[in-house]
Order: structure tokens, then C-alpha cells, then sequence
């Protein structure tokens, strides 16, 4: 009977939390095209709906109709794979993330995460790397140069910010003392991490932008050199699965930096998701801001920061948190 | 109502695509498929370490190897981008046959120490339950920065030693 409550259990928050993810995205791709809209002086997107409200669904609903186009000379079974992973990775991401204390509903405690894991961040990094899979061979597989050149610079450059990354979120590892996130979340009750980790913070929010190829760092599909890059042959629902797990992936970096640097669903007076959602809405609007406000860098000097740049800065904050914690 | 069955059913799955996995690898004539399948072998692999309980084994198994590793080992052969035309065609040789014989000899030591030796439930420190109540990244930590200090750090200047050795090389070729 335990056994049935646990699975039921898992089976409704999986569906709550996947539900939610997706009308979340949804969402997100209006809020950003308003927000670069009103950062770029113009409009965005507003005749569908009052204020473009339902642009979101017709945009779903074209994608589902257009006609899917698989080139002559590209590897099939990996360019249909291509997608599924990069869709499947930045939708696993999300089980770990905590979005919210325990509750007691029905005489049972249930904890508002999917899977508490002892492995916790790891095993969020161990799916990020599996995730540019989807975007490495995605490009590779289309047989298009293009491509090609944007899935080799999606690989060189996710593995060297993957490293800095990492070495980031050592430091509230070790304040924390734990690598399960929910553990994490409840070392800082008293102070949130960015207090203590403010250089950590800013290190990470360039780190993550690099990892999800976002704007100043987006070399994989940077239009004006590539034509689009990795995704150049995606049509249809396979490019909507690209662009669904972008935009997934940028929830969670945001709720990554919830987690780890503001203290997650920690709050007064209101409910914890409500505070973790407010959270993650105010990191990814800086990430959108962040889209409108920079331009696009060049590739050798991306690399070059990220190896002798950010990765000694990382170290650095490292050694300094080690050394404090030794201390006290 | 128990998950034995469950578990059960995800082992012979885990090995078949273990098994599976690497059979295709070493057959496919694309270098970019047999890393690919390699992948999938490494999934497979890290699925049975996580019903040994070994959490942090199978999550650094994916991270490392399905994940870093075979990246870079992609990369390379985008890089190189080998056609299918100059892959040589399989040929019988002297080279293939003794490859062959050692392989098979080497299966069947693996073979024969496996029913020889009785592997008994010997009570362990680190049981399943023990690794449930202080956290099985805890454990790994304490047992490699104690008690296996030495090696660990051995293992550390060996991989100093290759990462200057690769350094050493890609700077001669630049002259």
C-alpha cells in the first residue's frame, strides 16, 4: 500500500511540475520577445490575443502544422535523435530542483521536490553534459557545414564553462556542507548564500549564460555568421523540441541560482513555491536584460575568457571559501 | 507489494544494453555511431551501478566518461571528419588473428575465475543501509580522503603527469 501511495505520489507531482514547466516556456518566449521588444523601443509580439497573450499557442500550433524536412544527406536516425535528447535532458533537470518546504496533506508528508537524491547538483551536471549531446549531434548529423561549425564550437565551448561552473558552486558546497539541494536550501535560513558568495554569483550568472548559449555567448546558432548554426535543417515540432529545451534549460539555470545563491523557497508570510517562482521570474528577467543589453562576442575571445579569466576566478573563490570554512 | 521484480527487470535491461551497446560499437563502419552506442554502454553500466546503491559512482560514470570523455572523443572525430569511403575494408591479417586469440583467452579467464571463485555475502561496513543514513557522497569523501589518501593521490599526479605530457605536445607542434 506504501509502495502505491510513493508511486502515485511521484506520478502527480511529475505531471504537476512537467505542466508546469511547459506553460512556463511557453510564456517565457512572449515575456522575452515583450521585454527585448520594450528594451529595443518597439512594440513585440501583440495581435494575437490582448497584448499577444495567445501568441504563445499559436506559435505551438504553426510549428505542429509546418511540414518536416529531413535532408537528403543527413544521418537520419541521429538527426531525429538529436532533438529527444536535448528535450528529454532539460526536462530530467527539473526533478531535483526543490521548489518548496514539506507539506502534510492527507496525514502523509509530502516534499515538494521529485527526487531528493544524495547526489543532488551532480547529478543536474551529469544531465547538463548529456543534454549538448542533442546540440553537438544535432548539428553534426544535418550534413550542413554550418551546422557542423556550430555544433564543433557548442562542444569547445560547453566543456570549458562546464568546468568553471562547476568550480563555482563548489563554494556554497562547502558552506552548505551537503550536495543535495534541498540541504542546500535549508543551510541558508539564517543568511543567503549571496551574502557570503557575491563574487560566486556574478561568476555564475556568466557561467550559466555560456552554458545555455545564451546572447553574449551564443556561438553555436549565432545568426550572423552561422545562418542559425546547429539548428539550421530543424523544421517543425524537431525545432520547437530545440527551442523548448533552450528556453527549459533557462529555467533551470535561474532556478539553479535560486537554489544556490537566494536562499530558494525561503520567505516570510508567503508560501514557498511562491517565493521560488517570484525568484526564478526576477533571474530570468536579468538573463533577458542581459539578452538586450550585450552584444554578441567573438568566439576566440569567449574561449580565451573562459579558460584564463573565469576559470583562475573560480579557483580563487574556491580557495578563499575553503580557507574560511577551515577557520570557523 | 515489493520492487524485487522491478529491480530485476531493470538489471536484465541495463545488461542487455550494456551487452548490446558495446557489440554494435565495435561493429559500426561510422566512427560517430560507435561513439555513440560507447554512450549508450556507459548509460547502461551506470544504471547497474546505481542498483549496487554506488549513487556517486554511476552519477561520476556519467559525468565523466559518457559525458566529458566521449565529447571530446566526438569532437575529434568531427574534427578529423573520417569518411566512410576511407575506412579500410576488413581484411584477414596476422595482426587481427592474434587480437582475436587474446581476446577470447582473456574472456575465458574472466569466465573461469568468475565460477571458480564463491563470492559470499562477506557482512560489509558500508552496507546498503549504512550508506542510506550518512549519505553515500559522505562516505566516498571520507573513504578517499582517508583511508585511500595515498592512491588518490598518486592518481592525481599521474593525471598532472598526462595533462603536462599533453601540454609538452601540443606546444612542439605549434613551432
Amino acid at each position: 500500500m506504501e509502495t502505491l501511495y510513493f508511486v502515485l505520489e511521484s506520478l502527480i507531482k511529475n505531471i504537476v511540475v512537467i505542466a508546469c514547466l511547459m506553460l512556463f516556456v511557453a510564456y517565457l518566449t512572449l515575456a522575452e520577445r515583450k521585454i527585448l521588444g520594450y528594451i529595443q523601443v518597439r512594440v513585440g509580439p501583440n495581435r494575437v490575443g490582448p497584448f499577444g497573450i495567445w501568441q504563445p499557442i499559436a506559435d505551438g500550433i504553426k510549428s505542429f502544422f509546418k511540414e518536416d524536412v529531413i535532408p537528403l544527406n543527413a544521418d537520419k536516425p541521429i538527426y531525429i535523435l538529436a532533438p529527444m535528447i536535448s528535450f528529454f535532458t532539460a526536462l530530467s533537470m527539473f526533478a531535483l530542483i526543490p521548489f518548496g518546504d514539506k507539506i502534510y496533506l492527507f496525514g502523509r508528508e509530502i516534499k515538494l521536490v521529485i527526487a531528493d537524491v544524495d547526489v543532488g547538483i551532480l547529478y543536474i551536471f551529469a544531465l547538463g553534459t548529456l543534454g549538448e549531446y542533442g546540440i553537438v549531434l544535432g548539428g553534426w548529423s544535418s550534413g550542413n557545414k554550418y551546422g557542423i561549425l556550430g555544433s564543433l564550437r557548442a562542444a569547445a565551448q560547453m566543456i570549458s564553462y562546464e568546468v568553471a561552473l562547476g568550480i563555482i558552486l563548489m563554494g556554497t558546497i562547502i558552506l552548505a556542507g551537503s550536495l543535495r539541494l534541498t540541504e542546500i536550501v535549508q543551510a541558508q535560513r539564517n543568511t543567503w548564500f549571496i551574502v557570503y558568495q557575491p563574487f560566486a554569483f556574478l561568476l555564475y550568472v556568466v557561467a550559466a549564460l555560456a552554458e545555455i548559449n545564451r546572447t553574449p555567448f551564443d556561438m553555436p546558432e549565432s545568426e550572423s555568421e552561422l545562418a542559425c548554426g546547429f539548428n539550421i535543417e530543424y523544421s517543425s515540432m524537431k525545432f520547437a523540441l530545440f527551442m523548448i529545451a533552450e528556453y527549459a534549460h533557462l529555467v533551470t539555470v535561474a532556478a539553479l541560482c535560486t537554489t544556490f545563491f537566494l536562499g530558494g523557497w525561503l520567505g516570510p508570510v508567503l508560501p514557498g513555491p511562491v517565493w521560488f517562482i517570484l525568484k526564478t521570474l526576477v533571474m530570468i528577467f536579468v538573463f533577458i536584460w542581459i539578452r538586450g543589453t550585450f552584444p554578441r562576442l567573438r568566439y576566440d575571445h569567449i574561449m580565451k575568457f573562459g579558460w584564463k579569466v573565469l576559470f583562475p576566478l573560480a579557483l580563487l573563490n574556491l580557495v578563499i571559501t575553503a580557507f574560511f570554512a577551515t577557520l570557523s | 507489494m515489493d520492487f524485487s521484480w522491478f529491480k530485476w527487470l531493470m538489471f536484465i535491461v541495463a545488461a542487455a544494453l550494456s551487452i548490446v551497446g558495446s557489440l554494435m560499437m565495435v561493429t559500426r563502419r561510422n566512427a560517430i555511431h560507435s561513439a555513440l552506442w560507447m554512450i549508450a554502454t556507459f548509460i547502461a553500466i551506470a544504471v547497474i551501478y546505481v542498483m549496487q546503491n554506488a549513487q556517486f559512482i554511476a552519477i561520476a560514470q556519467i559525468m565523466v566518461y559518457a559525458g566529458a570523455i566521449m565529447m571530446l572523443i566526438l569532437f575529434v572525430i568531427m574534427l578529423v571528419n573520417l569518411e566512410k569511403d576511407s575506412v579500410p575494408e576488413r581484411k584477414f591479417s596476422s595482426r587481427k588473428f592474434t587480437g582475436a586469440v587474446i581476446t577470447i583467452m582473456l574472456f575465458f579467464e574472466i569466465l573461469v575465475i568468475a565460477t571458480a571463485y564463491q563470492i559470499t555475502g562477506r557482512e560489509a561496513v558500508y552496507s546498503a543501509s549504512m550508506l542510506e543514513r550518512t549519505g553515500n557522497v559522505r562516505v566516498m569523501g571520507s573513504l578517499l580522503y582517508g583511508q585511500y589518501l595515498f592512491p588518490f593521490e598518486l592518481a592525481s599526479i599521474l593525471l598532472l603527469i598526462g595533462i603536462v605530457g599533453a601540454v609538452i605536445l601540443a606546444k612542439r607542434k605549434k613551432e
